[in-house]
This record gives structure tokens, C-alpha cells and sequence, in this order.
């Protein structure tokens, strides 16, 4: 497993980072914790002429809180995501990625600019409406999160431009759920479904969010199924027959382990029990 | 469960010891081919065909020859070899319809992978940009992939050999008039699919030519006989070849073999005069280490109502790919010498049809043949049963040879030296209660019980048995062991059996010091180098212990008798007097004025008048060993899954085994034997599989695609043992290397057929994926709620 040939710089500042990703034009990649990017080189998928590594750049990483908007560094690795306090369903389905030594490596940053439709963490952050904050030559942006997945393996970052923040709600009042489907625990989802929900004073569903993974080239929210639920009971069966509705409109590809047909009723099943879990964490 | 420890066979004989081996390993100091540096050593990186099938129209290889450190690149018109790679077993007395095999692909390329050049160069990283440059132009051809329709005729994987089909083979007598005579005959057919052996060192490779000798490091299971094969192939005599077998990263089977890439690298070192290296990728041990399984088999089971069973036909179609390899015609028909099961019958006959498809070649995998039989035999006595409603634990004690019976001849002519297989099930039945594993769990999980009582051939092997007037194999199967006792007292052992994560340089240790009275730690196992020790037969076929350990046995029991010869000389006193008690050798009676065995050591060395008249000096004595017979293992075995009727997902609650492999030498060594060999099978029960498109595309390419089981998949296993010893050898073994992946898919295959039986579903082929699972509920109308 020999990548091909490649230049490798680790700037200290996030200026320096730029300057290098400029320098190196469309062959280079930035690296965070090497988790998605360094299998396909190994591979020869990716053959990036220039590494910009991140990990000497400082103010990358950490989790702060700022009115009500959790800030968190894009080097944040997902072990320290998994762990925090007030994140809810991102740290919830943080806490399932692939196995400990991954998650002490991986970061949220680069699993978001990588942009897997199979990963857990891009639908969380979809369906929470959170955002990403980039830096590029021409200063810095925010792209929301429904607008940062454009398809497979494809964000609208641009050439030139560093993830450097995620900024997710904090999850005060929500309850998380998060029903991961795969053969083996280190896998990524066959399919997977996160939801979040927010009780009135009287128990019905104030508010819902529901994130599918891997049922398309990129996260899909299921707004139908929060249609159906928002503002109406939680009781079982409103929550069945809300979850019949994940899979509306949606057309997975098929691959080794599952068919199109076997990915929509598992997104029917899943979300049936991601929103469980959610309604009783409520 | 905790198996008892201390039989009583001896000091250390019989006990847990921690394995002697491990420190290095747990220590990151193991020496693994990767490990070894040559001075001057080049590269080499190999360039492989994407296709499953083409002529090969052109190859340009000048772009890689112009880049810098590249110093050649062969393809298959550069090879001088004067004959294709070698099978070691062709059936006698049967036509057999193989292909010529070359290291590199001449004309045209079988399957993907398949090697069509090596670059050879300075650096690891830039011969495998190199091969990137060489320019191989394929006219594609039609990719033969279904093995039954192979057989029907179309397209050829081999056009000159005029048909797909290799060859036919068959034992037993005739099935058909007690199949008749039966008052039932259950059919079903099998597909055993496809798997690796998926080490997690892939293959490595050193050749060093120098001075005319040939050096090779190898990741392999077999170095004897790759020593053999270096110097047939490459006409040399077997004294100028040296193989080395370092610390090998586990082989399943997968290194029971002699590789294209061994021949070819030996071959350029010595055309280069430079040694050579290769470190195979994962991605090319997906593709091109040797596969197994793949059977389709036709199954017919005759018995009367009552539940005696009558007769067993097996019509197995085998999958050997595109090429055979070393024993590729042999793997079905290990299991055809097992069809009998444990069971008693009135005939059976397995009919094998081997067939070439273009995948990559079959061979030994783990149980190798074995696991396919016992598959087939032990689901079927549970489609049996619920066909006549006779409860399948009963069926199965109503048929067991019973153990006053042996050595017992099956209807096949094999002879099972020993056997309880009622004392197994019986034992595996006080640990657990199946009736209450079994139903509907609280949140809607179906839970099923599975069993499976196997036995199976191994111990390879008595060469009357397999040597070329026997079955044919160009091999006698036996071993040697040379005991060397030092003028200090310490110990060198050498083997012939090449260890490879099995745990025998402990066992063997522990076997030596109980004969001569001192601690396994003083004791070197030497392994795995054919330029130490004598011919050997390497490791496969759960065979180290029985043929090797016995090996072993008999030179320690040879020094152990000159030992008692000298004491006796010393002491006056009569050899058949010396007893070795509390690590001396002294006269029965008289414990105090014993001699130990460095004091006797320094004697025969030292000779001076310490020997009795004529006695040579020196201690250290070979044994070659040839068995009398197979060792035959059993068991019993039970799995507990439960099932999730919506997302057809199977989970292994439980998994228990009590297992037969004759008087423990280590329990510890058996238990992870046993444990491995389990994890084995259930990754083919619900887990593995090797998958080929229609268009003989490779779609598990690694192991993101192929679904290993790791320990989160999987319970912590409960394990029994009994102790039948084996009248075959003096230490009354038998194998157990291959015995938990020989039982195992059967148990968990029965399990999940129990889960899903209330929802109409009776039988089901591996592997049981989610997916599958939730297709056969959906065809019987979905899970009641």
C-alpha cells in the first residue's frame, strides 16, 4: 500500500496553510487526522502532489460555547467530540465512529470537509442546521450545512479554502437519538439515521430534526418524517407512522452489502428507533 | 466453563503454560520478512491484470525501463522456466484437464490479478510508480464466472483444453439402492462460497542468488517444500537451496502454497546477481493469495421415519478459478473422506466435479474440504429432522458410532481410530439448556439454538495413505524431529513442522522437558529453516502435534534411554532401573544419588570412561515418524443467535464447544486453537465472503469490503473439553488446529435456520448477511409485529 509521490509541509500558523495551499494549487490537500484522506492514497484513489498538514497550527481545536452556538475547532478529534458535554446528538453519534484508535485521530473537521455521505457526522450536522466556518484567501465564510454537501465526496469548499470551525446548537432541551446500521462496529453506516427532538410542556413534539445517512451521495434530512411529527404526539405509533416516511423520496445506491429496496426499509426502521431514543432523552 | 487442568500426564505435560513464543511477539520484536534487511537488496513490485479475462495484445514496457533505479522489467516472454507452476496432487486413475501455470501470465491474462510483469528496482516506492508505467494493452474476453454454467459448455477459460471441466472423482460405492430403500430422502443444494484466508501478514518475499546458492525468505507455511519446488523449478539440487520461514504473521492455509511470486523473484535474483524483495499489499493478498471453499453441492440424505439413518450422496461441483495450485484438486476430496460424519450408514458417496472459472485458484483454507463436508452433513440431519418431527439431538445420539466401536470403518473406507461422540454432546449439555435460549425475546428478537457433532480426517499424513501407490500426493506426509541436549544440559529441538502462531514451540517444549527432566524454558525450538535440522513437512492440515509432536516424543524418548544407559553405567545399576524423578535420573529407591540431565551431558561429551563399552559419544537422536493412520477430533458444538426480524440482522449470543482432540499437552494452546477456528467459520457464516461481479470483476478488495469479524462481532466462546487418546500415536493426540472451523458454520447456520422457522423460513445457504436474511423474510411475507 505505497502511496504516490507527494511533497508534505506542516505550517504553525493558519496563514502559512493558506499561503502553502495556494502555492500548491489543485494537487494539494489539506490533512487534519488522515482517517479518510490517507487510505486512498495508500490505495492511489488520491494522489495529491502537496500534504498541507494541520496539526501545528494552533487554534484548531477545542469545544467553546458562545450564546447558545457550540464552536467547535475543525481539529477537534471525534473521541473529545464523543465526550463533551452539551452536544447531544453530534456526540452521540460521535461516539459510534468506527473504533476508539479512529476517533483518537479522526477529527470533525476533516470528516466534514471530506464530505462521505456514509459518515456519521455530516447528517448531524445537516439536520441540526449547524454550519462550517472556512478561511480562504479572501478572509472567512460560513457555509450552512445544508449547503455544504454538494454530492459525492464533493463540498463547496473551494481550492484554496481551510475548515476551521463547526458551529452546531447547543443541545440544551433536545434529546438525541442515533441508529447506526452495519455489519461490523468499526464499519461505516449501511445506513444510519439521527434525530433530535424537543418536548413541549405537555410531552408532544415541539420540535424535530432527522438527518439520514448514507441513503444518497450526500446527508439527506428527512423532512417529511419531521413534518409528520412536529407538533404532534410522541407516542408510539405517531412515531411509527412518522418514520414510514423516511425513506420518501430517496434513492440510495445500491452496493455490496445492501439494495436500494433493503436501504429504504432500514432507513424506515432506523428512524423509528432513532426517534424513540430521542422522545425518551427528551 | 474452565477445562481441567493437570491429567496427570506429567510435569508440564497436560499444563498450562504461557506460550514461549509471545514475548518477542507482544513486544514488537518478532522478525517478520518486512523485518530483514539484505545488503543490496532491489525491489520488485508486480504489475497485475484488471481484467478477468483477455489476450494480452501488447505490453510497453519502456517508460518504466527509462525511470531512474529501474534496473528490469520481465514479463511471461522472458521466462525460461521449463515447466509451469506446480500441483503436488493429481488423482489417480482419473483424467485431469490442467492448464499450464506460469509465474507470468504468457498470452493472456485468467483472472484479475493475475501478474503479467515485475518491475524490478532500487527503491520501494518508485518500482511501484514503475509499474504504473507499463503499458499493458488487453483484448477482452468473455469472463467464464457461474461454475455450473462453465460446465455446460460457451465460453472457455482455457481454449486449448477444450472444456472448463478439470476432472471428476468420486468415493464410496453405490448410494442409489439405499437411497431406494429409504422412507425419506431430504435434497438440498448448497452453495459454500468463497473465502480468503485473509492473514494479517500478507505474503513476503526475499530471494538472494549468490555464488551459485539461493537463499529465500518466505511468509510461508510450507518452507520444505518450497525448497523442494525452488530447486525443481529452477533446476537446481536441493542442497544449494535454503529456505527460511521467519516469524510468520499467520498463513489459514493461505501460505500452504507455492507461489508464482516465489519462483519468479528466485528466478531474477539470480538472472540479476541481486537479492530481491517483495512485500505483498492487502489489496494483492485479496486478489492473489490462493482463495477457498467454493463448492455447489447437491445433498441427498436417505433415512427411515424412525430417524436411522441410511445413506448420504453428495455431488459436490468445485470452484477451482482459473489455475490449479499446489493441492487445489485435493481440497474436496479431504472432505469426502468425512462425509460419514459421525454418524452411522449403510452408503455413502460424495461425486466431485472440479471446474475452472476465471477467479483466482482455489486452495487450502482452514479444514480445507472439511467444513464444506461437515456443513453439509450436520444441517442436513437437521433438515432431517424437522422433516420426520424427530427431535435433532436425538436423531443425532440414535446414529453416533457408538465409542465401544472403534476403531470404526466408514462406509467410505476410512478408519476413525477413537471416539465419544455421545461423551461430547452429553458434556456440552450441562452447560447450558437450549430450550430456554430459544423464542421471542422482549423486544421482538427471535432467538434459535444450532448444533453441530463433527469429526473430521487429520494428523496428515501415513504416506501408505497418501504417497503415489496411496491417493497420489507426490509427498509421504511423515516428519522428523532432531533432539540435541548440549554439553550444558540446555536443549536445541528441531522440527520439521513449521510453526506459525500455533503455540508449538511451548507444546513441544513441554513434550521434551517431561522426558528428560528439565524446564520447557531451557528448551530452543528451531523452526521454519531447511538448512537446520532434517527434511521436513512444514504445517498444515492440523498435523504439527500428532506427526511432528510424536516425531518429537520418539527422539526424546531415544535420548531419554541413552541418558538411563549412562546413569546406569555410573551407578551400577541396571537401565531398565533409572527413573527420572524430580529432574534427576537415579536408581528406583534411591533418589538421592541421581545424576541430572547437564551432569550426563557433560559425560557423553566428555567420554573418558563415563560410557559403557561401545556407546558413542555426544547425545542428540532423530526420529522420523510415519503414522499408522489419520487422527480423527471431534465434537460438539452449539450456537445461540438471535435474530432481528426487521432489519434481518444476526447476532451470536453464545457460542459453546466441547471439543475431543485426544489428552490435552497445553489446554491453554487447544482453547486458542479453538476460539480462532470458531471465529473462522462464523466469518463464513455470517460475515465473509470473496465476491466476483458477473463480469469476473473482484468486488471485496479489501477489508472495508470484506467483512472480517472482529471481537466486537463476537461472544466470549465457553469451551469444554473431553480426552479420547488417539491409539495412533504415543502421546494420543489429535489435531486441533482446524477442528472449531470444521464445526463451527454448521452450528451457527442450524441456529439461525431454529430463529427463523417460526416465520416459515427452513432453510437458508451462507452467507447470512443481513441483507439475505431480511430478503428470505420478506419472500415469506414479512415479520409478524
Amino acid at each position: 500500500m505505497i502511496p504516490a509521490e507527494f511533497d508534505y509541509v506542516a505550517p504553525e500558523s493558519l496563514d502559512a496553510a493558506l499561503a502553502a495551499l495556494r502555492e500548491g494549487g489543485e494537487d494539494a490537500k489539506v490533512l487534519a487526522g488522515g482517517h479518510s484522506l490517507v487510505p486512498l492514497m495508500k490505495l492511489r484513489l488520491a494522489a495529491p502532489a502537496l500534504i498541507v498538514d494541520l496539526r501545528r497550527v494552533p487554534g484548531l481545536d477545542g469545544i467553546s460555547e458562545d450564546g447558545g452556538t457550540v464552536r467547535i475547532g475543525a481539529m477537534t478529534r471525534h473521541h473529545a467530540v464523543a465526550t463533551a458535554p452539551r452536544l447531544g446528538l453530534a456526540a452521540r453519534a460521535a461516539a459510534t465512529i468506527a473504533d476508539q484508535q479512529v476517533r483518537n485521530r479522526g477529527t470533525i473537521g476533516g470528516t466534514l470537509a471530506h464530505g462521505d455521505p456514509a459518515s456519521d457526522l455530516p447528517a448531524v450536522l445537516v439536520a441540526l442546521e449547524g454550519a462550517v466556518v472556512v478561511r480562504g484567501e479572501r478572509g472567512e465564510r460560513t457555509i450552512a450545512g445544508a449547503d455544504l454537501f454538494q454530492d459525492y465526496l464533493t463540498t463547496a469548499l473551494e481550492q484554496g479554502e481551510i475548515l476551521t470551525e463547526v458551529r452546531l446548537p447547543a443541545a440544551d432541551g433536545w434529546g438525541a437519538g442515533y441508529a447506526k446500521f452495519n455489519r461490523r462496529v468499526e464499519d461505516w453506516a449501511m445506513v444510519a439515521v439521527c434525530a433530535a427532538v424537543r418536548k413541549a410542556p405537555d410531552g408532544s413534539c415541539e420540535d424535530v430534526r432527522v438527518g439520514l445517512t448514507n441513503m444518497a451521495g450526500v446527508p439527506l434530512r428527512a423532512g417529511a418524517v419531521e413534518a409528520a411529527l412536529r407538533g404532534r404526539s410522541l407516542d408510539p405509533s405517531a412515531i411509527a407512522a412518522a418514520a414510514e416516511q423516511a425513506a420518501e423520496g430517496t434513492d440510495p445506491p445500491a452496493d455490496l452489502n445492501a439494495s436500494a429496496d433493503y436501504k429504504r426499509h432500514l432507513a424506515r426502521v432506523l428512524c423509528r428507533r432513532a426517534l424513540e431514543e430521542a422522545a425518551a432523552a427528551a | 466453563m474452565t477445562p481441567e487442568d493437570g491429567n496427570g500426564h506429567g510435569l508440564h505435560v497436560g499444563r498450562r503454560m504461557r506460550r514461549k513464543e509471545d514475548p518477542p511477539l507482544i513486544q514488537g520484536r518478532a522478525k517478520y520478512v518486512d523485518d530483514i534487511d539484505v545488503a543490496g537488496v532491489l525491489w520488485a513490485a508486480f504489475v497485475r491484470s484488471p481484467e478477468a479475462h483477455a489476450r494480452i495484445a501488447s505490453i510497453d514496457a519502456s517508460a518504466a525501463l527509462a525511470r531512474p533505479g529501474v534496473h528490469a522489467v520481465y514479463t511471461g516472454a522472458d521466462l525460461d522456466l521449463e515447466a509451469g507452476l506446480p500441483t503436488a496432487w493429481v488423482p489417480p486413475g482419473v483424467d485431469v484437464n490442467a492448464p499450464v501455470h506460469w509465474p507470468l501470465a504468457k498470452d493472456a491474462v485468467k483472472h484479475v490479478g493475475d501478474p503479467v510483469a515485475v518491475v524490478v528496482g532500487e527503491d520501494r516506492y518508485a518500482v511501484v510508480d514503475a509499474a504504473e508505467d507499463v503499458l499493458v494493452d488487453y483484448d477482452p474476453l468473455p469472463a467464464v464466472v457461474d461454475p455450473e454454467a462453465a460446465l455446460e459448455g460457451g465460453d472457455l477459460v482455457h481454449e486449448s483444453l477444450g472444456s472448463n471441466k478439470v476432472h471428476e472423482w468420486s468415493l464410496g460405492g453405490d448410494v442409489e439402492s439405499a437411497l431406494e430403500a429409504s422412507e425419506v430422502v431430504v435434497e438440498r443444494r448448497f452453495v459454500n462460497h468463497r473465502t480468503s484466508g485473509a492473514p494479517i501478514e500478507p505474503r513476503g518475499i526475499i530471494a538472494d542468488y549468490r555464488a551459485g546458492e539461493l537463499t529465500v525468505w518466505s511468509s510461508t507455511q510450507v518452507p520444505h517444500f518450497l525448497k523442494l519446488f525452488l530447486a525443481l523449478q529452477l533446476g537446481m539440487t536441493e542442497d544449494r537451496v535454503r529456505v527460511v520461514a521467519p516469524d510468520v504473521g499467520g498463513g489459514f492455509g493461505s501460505k500452504l502454497q507455492v507461489y508464482g511470486e516465489e519462483i519468479l523473484l528466485a528466478w531474477a535474483s539470480r538472472r540479476l546477481s541481486r537479492p530481491i524483495k517483495w512485500i505483498e499489499t492487502r489489496s494483492e493478498n485479496m486478489a492473489t493469495s490462493h482463495h477457498g471453499r467454493d463448492q455447489i453441492a447437491y445433498v441427498k440424505l436417505g433415512a427411515d421415519r424412525d430417524g436411522t439413518l441410511n445413506a448420504l450422496h453428495v455431488k459436490i461441483i468445485a470452484d477451482f478459478g482459473a489455475y490449479m495450485m499446489l493441492l487445489t484438486p485435493l481440497i474436496p476430496s479431504l472432505g469426502a473422506f468425512v462425509m460419514a460424519g459421525c454418524y452411522r450408514w449403510k452408503a455413502v458417496r460424495t461425486d466431485i466435479t472440479g471446474v475452472m472459472t476465471n477467479k483466482m485458484a482455489t486452495d487450502a483454507i482452514r479444514g480445507a474440504g472439511r467444513p464444506e463436508a461437515t456443513h453439509y452433513i450436520e444441517v442436513m440431519l437437521d433438515q432431517l429432522a424437522a422433516e420426520i418431527d424427530v427431535d435433532r439431538l436425538e436423531l443425532r445420539r440414535r446414529n453416533f458410532i457408538p465409542k465401544e466401536d472403534f476403531p470404526a470403518e466408514t462406509p467410505v473406507g476410512i478408519v476413525y481410530d477413537s471416539g465419544d461422540y455421545h461423551g461430547t454432546l452429553d458434556k456440552l449439555l450441562t452447560h447450558f439448556d437450549p430450550e430456554a435460549e430459544r423464542g421471542r425475546t422482549a423486544d421482538g428478537k427471535l432467538r434459535g439454538v444450532g448444533f453441530s457433532t463433527w469429526t473430521e480426517i487429520c494428523g496428515l499424513a501415513p504416506s501408505r495413505a497418501t504417497g503415489p501407490s496411496g491417493l497420489g500426493v507426490q509427498a509421504g506426509l511423515m516428519e522428523s524431529a532432531l533432539v540435541r541436549v548440549h554439553l550444558t544440559g540446555s536443549i536445541s529441538v528441531y522440527t520439521g513442522t513449521s510453526p506459525h502462531g500455533q503455540g508449538l514451540e511451548t507444546a513441544f517444549a513441554q513434550i521434551v522437558a517431561d522426558r528428560l527432566g528439565c524446564d520447557p524454558q531451557q528448551i530452543d525450538v528451531m523452526h521454519g529453516d531447511t538448512s537446520q535440522g532434517p527434511w521436513g513437512l512444514d504445517t498444515y492440515g492440523s498435523r504439527s502435534l500428532a506427526v511432528g509432536g510424536e516425531a518429537i516424543a520418539r527422539a526424546s524418548a531415544k535420548v531419554a534411554d541413552k541418558v538411563r544407559a549412562i546413569v546406569a553405567h555410573k551407578l551400577e545399576a541396571a537401565a531398565d532401573d533409572i527413573e527420572l524423578r524430580e529432574g534427576k535420573f537415579s536408581v528406583k529407591g534411591s533418589p538421592d544419588t541421581g545424576l541430572t540431565l547437564a551432569e550426563v551431558a557433560g559425560m557423553a561429551y566428555i567420554p573418558e570412561d563415563n560410557l559403557p563399552e561401545g556407546m558413542e559419544p555426544g547425545l542428540e537422536e532423530l526420529s522420523f515418524y510415519d503414522p499408522e493412520n489419520f487422527v480423527f477430533p471431534f465434537g460438539a458444538h452449539a450456537a445461540v443467535v438471535e435474530v432481528d426480524p426487521e432489519t434481518g440482522n444476526v447476532d451470536l449470543v453464545r457460542y459453546l464447544a466441547v471439543d475431543d482432540c485426544g489428552p490435552a499437552i497445553n489446554p491453554t494452546l487447544i482453547e486458542g486453537q479453538i476460539h480462532g477456528g470458531i471465529v473462522h467459520a462464523v466469518g463464513q457464516a455470517l460475515f465473509e465472503q470473496v465476491s466476483y461481479d458477473e463480469n469476473g470483476q473482484l468486488e471485496t478488495g479489501s477489508f472495508v469490503s470484506y467483512a472480517l469479524p472482529s471481537a466486537a462481532e463476537l461472544p466470549s466462546f465457553e469451551t469444554d473439553r473431553t480426552e479420547t487418546p488417539s491409539p495412533v500415536n504415543s502421546l494420543g493426540v489429535k489435531g486441533v488446529g482446524e477442528a472449531g472451523t470444521i464445526a463451527a458454520s454448521a452450528a451457527v447456520t442450524n441456529a439461525v435456520i431454529d430463529a427463523l422457522r417460526p416465520l416459515g423460513i427452513d432453510f437458508m445457504n451462507m452467507p447470512l448477511t443481513p441483507m439475505r436474511v431480511w430478503e428470505a423474510i420478506q419472500e415469506k411475507g414479512g415479520a409478524p409485529a
